[in-house]
């Protein structure tokens, strides 16, 4: 897509797409709040505000909420360009934001930049760990990883679960948390008085670089290739199959991981349950959304922070529950794989 | 002890084998659903809703009619428009979270729905209920666990003994073998997920009316999902799904057990059991078949076919 513009007819069509998923789904939610009689004016007005309706909404809440989502959103891209589904993401973040705040506790007499990209490196490192037993299963067995990365996703809460009250609980040992991870792997901030930070810009570049290695590299074009047609691959192309299908899968799992790492060390300094709230099976919302494109996962995931900026502001101001918002991102995948279904035929 | 832990795997059991034994059939036909999580959670809500209106009976019906109605939406997008069945039955479950939440929130208010549902109580059966050690543990249970054990000879007759068995489980080897044959794939698969739906639903409610006695959201907790790897174990056989139910019921149950006793290990090892148990599982049985296929030289997909190639060279 980078290297295609954005006039191209494809490209015209995917934005069309896009956007008429979204707004079918926006408007599916608020015919949804009519009928369950919530006050569908005041819901849509409070998510407004809370998504763009001022500075700080957009760089303390939009922006960081988009962060994870586009991390994820690569990762799930990643995965499913090799012909893979990664449904895992949701325990992969967890386990790297888990191995994330262990290195961040113990990074304290390092210097910054070592700190920081070393905490990093853990939560991709974790993250393709838990990836391991998907990728043997499917490898060695003949299990399909859509089950086993779901299963492991409750495993992924027990560990976290585990950590805060064991390993990694903070030293009073009275809350189920870790304690403030050092000065020193915290992420800086971007903006002064907003919690926007570096996150947004790694989740750029890795965007670009994941484009670029998609699109411009040898390793891009086979797992492509894969994607498109595992026997293909195989008979005609002379790919072994298999270790794409490893390499697809270990580094969606990493990227996952870094993802949960990012989190940690931008935004809550500090470990405990359900850091995400979802994050895995919305990423999958913003993937398809982005119509498995790097930058189409950008632009989807900046839209998918402000839904989800927007949905915290509709819980505290119009009494409406954030999972309401899981209703839009249903109505786009639904949407969305309806109407490219005879595209993936042809992929 | 043994028969306590007994007694609870069956109960928490019983969500596991009545979602599972449905969702049998909707794999019989080639279709697998993990949108069943999410006519849990309808089918949970249903209950509740239901229940607090008018009695746990009616609790029950609306439970049905919700889990049927969200297997409607994944049968519209997978079957209907033909989109890739992992992707809709994660947004399936997705929508239904999003909207039972919702729903309950506005049905139950901030407080939730309380913990004052009317419940379903165990009905001891006459006779077989003193059988010493098993009847407790199997004939002294609600309602609806009696159902599931009659559901598993019904889906048995259902699946192998029936014209409409015969056209699913055709459907679910080759569609398009069975669409030459002259059957309505499209249609006898639907079937088979509206009935996985309806008996997910089912599952809810006796999460609902028979373990929890409330409504929380999220509370299925991946119960579909376990559900689904219930059906693999099983091989897709209403007997074997029920005794692989079974099992899965007794692991979860341990936790309660052990946490009660108390044991060195920590707790979130036995929260993690059946998740982990479902996994070893799925590494052999899923070894087996295809071990199985090339004995018989059918394939399941994948690789197989280039094995059927150099056998017949």
């Amino acid at each position: 897509m980078i290297a295609k513009g954005f006039l191209t007819r494809a490209a015209r069509r995917d934005l069309f797409l896009t956007a008429g998923a979204f707004i079918l789904g926006l408007a599916l939610l608020a015919l949804f709040l009519a009928i369950a009689g919530f006050n569908v004016g005041a819901a849509l007005s409070a998510m407004w505000r809370g998504a763009f309706g001022s500075w700080y909404a957009l760089t303390s809440a939009t922006l960081v909420r988009a962060t994870p989502l586009i991390v994820l959103g690569l990762a799930f891209t990643l995965a499913s360009r090799g012909g893979t589904l990664n449904i895992g993401m949701e325990g992969q973040f967890a386990l790297g934001a888990t191995a994330a705040t262990w290195a961040g506790l113990h990074a304290g007499s390092l210097p910054p930049p070592i700190a920081i990209p070393w905490v990093l490196a853990c939560g991709a490192i974790a993250g393709a760990a838990w990836m391991l037993l998907p990728v043997v299963f499917r490898l060695r067995f003949g299990v399909t990883e859509v089950i086993t990365t779901l299963l492991l996703n409750f495993v992924a809460d027990a560990v976290v679960s585990f950590a805060v009250t064991g390993p990694l609980q903070e030293p009073t040992h009275i809350y189920p948390q870790s304690a403030t991870i050092a000065m020193s792997a915290q992420l800086p901030k971007l903006v002064d008085g907003a919690r926007m930070h570096l996150g947004l810009p790694i989740a750029l570049l890795l965007a670009a670089l994941l484009g670029a290695l998609l699109w411009k590299s040898r390793w891009g074009f086979t797992l492509r290739a894969v994607g498109a047609g595992a026997t293909a691959a195989r008979v005609s192309g002379g790919i072994a199959t298999a270790s794409v299908i490893a390499s697809a899968l270990l580094w969606s799992g990493a990227i996952a991981g870094l993802g949960g790492a990012i989190e940690v060390t931008g935004v809550s300094y500090a470990l405990y349950q359900n850091l995400s709230p979802g994050y895995g099976f919305t990423a999958i919302a913003v993937a398809l959304l982005g119509r498995l494109q790097p930058l189409g996962v950008v632009v989807a995931g900046l839209l998918f922070g402000a839904l989800e900026a927007g949905a915290g502001a509709m819980q505290r101001d119009a009494g409406i529950p954030a999972v309401a918002v899981q209703v839009v991102e249903a109505v786009v995948i639904l949407t969305l794989v309806v109407l490219t279904r005879r595209e993936a035929a042809e992929r | 002890m043994i028969e306590e832990l007994l007694t609870a795997g069956v109960r928490v059991g019983t969500p596991l084998a009545l979602a599972a034994i449905g969702e049998a059939i909707a794999e019989q036909g080639g279709v697998i659903n993990l949108g069943i999580e999410g006519a849990m959670l309808a089918g949970a809500l249903g209950a509740a809703m239901g229940a607090s209106a008018a009695g746990p009976a009616a609790g029950v019906g609306v439970a049905i009619l919700a889990g049927t109605a969200t297997a409607a939406v994944f049968a519209a997008v997978a079957i209907g428009a033909k989109a890739n069945q992992i992707i809709t039955g994660t947004a399936v479950t997705l929508l239904m979270t999003g909207l039972t939440g919702l729903i309950a929130r506005q049905f139950f208010g901030a407080a939730g729905a309380g913990l004052s549902l009317p419940t379903l109580a165990p009905v001891p059966i006459p006779e077989l209920s003193r059988i010493p050690l098993l009847g407790e543990v199997f004939f002294d249970q609600s309602l609806l666990t009696y159902v599931s054990y009659l559901l598993v000879p019904l889906a048995t007759w259902l699946t192998f003994r029936t014209r409409f068995g015969l056209e699913l489980r055709a459907s679910g080897e080759s569609s398009s073998a069975a669409s030459a044959a002259g059957v309505r794939v499209g249609r006898i698969r639907t079937i088979g997920v509206l009935i996985g739906g309806a008996t997910a639903g089912l599952a809810g409610a006796s999460l609902v009316l028979v373990q929890v006695g409330t409504f929380t959201e999220r509370m299925t907790a991946g119960r579909g999902f376990i559900a689904i790897a219930i059906v693999v174990l099983g091989r897709k056989h209403p007997v074997g799904v029920a005794l692989a139910a079974l099992l899965f019921g007794g692991a979860t149950a341990v936790q309660f057990v052990v946490q009660a006793g108390g044991s060195g290990l920590p707790y979130q090892l036995w929260q993690a059991l059946p998740y982990l148990l479902a996994l070893g599982v799925l590494a052999t049985s899923t070894g087996n078949e295809k071990r199985e296929a090339r004995r018989l030289r059918l394939g399941s997909g994948g690789p197989p076919e280039e094995d059927r190639l150099s056998e017949r060279a």
